[in-house]
């Protein structure tokens, strides 16, 4: 799978949110806490990140997402992952 | 050198529930009743489980006094008679002991002399997998007709300090009849287990309480399931889009949601019966599919999509028509 740049990582993460939890695409920035800003628990953060595995190609296992506070986490953990496993 | 074939049983083309029926426990437990015993609140087991209420059974109701309660309500409603059952099959996975089975007391509660009567152990899965032994029995003419039962008390193996068990389980049971029909209303089954993962839901030995791995059930819920759904409406030659009823075990509302959100069955109910009776296990395909049609929110003849998935890990899927 070609490695995403940032932009388009963000739109995809941003579509997926909209589409599990409602969350208008224009409010997901990259600053902003899953949690703390954008009221996601737990639980969606469970189906975000499964939707954002089918998209990106990319593995979130939960022992991971635990540490994904941030929409730029999840853009960093996608991207380095993407370019460990083009690298390879 | 070859032996002589053996003869069988007449066979009958095709199986169909005829009637379904329910039983839960008087006592009503609200979220608010468990917040003044454990660190919870209401708007918190609404948002993350979906549940307003549930039903647990009194300290001397047993799963046979209310699998029997069920059975006689489905048995009353499928206008058979006692004497018509040859299969009495409960599945259950919260005995208060591994014997006598429970499936015995109940058909001797509800007058069934003699009947074949075993119990079933495949958790929240079990009312799927009875189904399909009942469906299997019919057709292969080793019963005229079964009674199938869902049955749980739960109660008994929750941790009641435990916040994240005891909010979800509660009691309950929920049975049906199946017998022999010209057209078949009972799809084939989907089924199938991943025992590498039978650490997560669990009750660990006699002395203890089920424990579950919440967020690693949750996903696998939410994504192994629904492919073992699709494949079932693909056995039996239904179209998500044509099926009345989708029931997926009532787990919790947020993986019945998702299960549902990918079947895509754009024009079917999907049961919530979990906001007022809770997670009872085994018992919850049933009961919901047993309050959808007393309510009249799906009709006759329509094909339903059940969906058992929980400890094992075991799953189950079919179609059927309603009653």
């Amino acid at each position: 799978m070609a490695v995403a740049t940032e932009q388009q990582i963000l739109d995809g993460l941003a579509e997926i949110i909209d589409e599990i939890v409602g969350i208008d695409k224009s409010e997901v920035t990259p600053e902003k806490n899953f949690i703390d800003d954008l009221d996601i628990d737990s639980l969606s953060m469970v189906e975000i990140a499964v939707a954002a595995q089918e998209q990106f190609g990319v593995e979130i296992p939960d022992d991971e997402l635990r540490n994904l506070k941030t929409v730029q986490d999840v853009i960093n953990f996608v991207q380095n992952l993407q370019q460990n496993g083009a690298n390879a | 050198m070859t032996g002589a074939a053996l003869r069988v049983n007449d066979v009958a083309t095709g199986s169909r529930v005829l009637a379904f029926g329910d039983y839960q426990p008087a006592k009503v437990v609200t979220n608010d009743d468990l917040a003044r015993t454990v660190d919870t609140n209401d708007e918190w087991i609404r948002s993350r489980v979906g549940i307003v209420e549930r039903r647990i059974a009194a300290p001397g109701e047993t799963i046979v006094d209310m699998a029997a309660q069920a059975g006689g309500k489905a048995l009353a409603g499928s206008g058979l008679s006692p004497a018509d059952i040859d299969l009495v099959i409960v599945a259950t996975c919260s005995a208060e002991t591994p014997m006598p089975n429970q499936a015995a007391a109940v058909a001797h509660r509800l007058g069934i002399e003699a009947p074949g009567a075993f119990d079933l152990n495949a958790a929240c899965a079990g009312f799927c997998y009875g189904l399909a032994a009942a469906d299997a029995a019919v057709r292969t003419g080793s019963a005229r007709n079964v009674l199938v039962i869902g049955a749980e008390k739960m109660s008994q193996w929750i941790d009641w300090t435990d916040r994240s068990t005891c909010i979800i389980f509660a009691d309950g049971a929920g049975a049906a009849v199946v017998g022999a029909a010209a057209e078949p209303g009972i799809g084939p089954v989907a089924w199938g287990s991943a025992g590498a993962h039978a650490d997560r839901i669990a009750i660990a030995d006699r002395t203890s309480f089920l424990r579950q791995e919440g967020q690693a059930v949750f996903r696998w819920a939410t994504t192994a399931v629904a492919p073992v759904a699709l494949a079932a409406c693909e056995r039996a030659g239904v179209a998500p889009d044509d099926l009345a009823a989708v029931v997926p075990h009532q787990a919790n509302l947020r993986i019945v949601e998702a299960i549902a959100r990918k079947v895509k069955a754009a024009n079917a109910v999907v049961a919530d019966d979990i906001r007022r009776s809770g997670n009872t296990s085994g018992a919850s395909i049933p009961l919901a599919l047993s309050h959808m049609i007393e309510r009249g929110d799906v009709p006759s003849g329509a094909p339903a999509l059940l969906i058992g998935f929980g400890a094992g890990l075991a799953y189950a899927a079919q179609v059927i028509q309603i009653p």
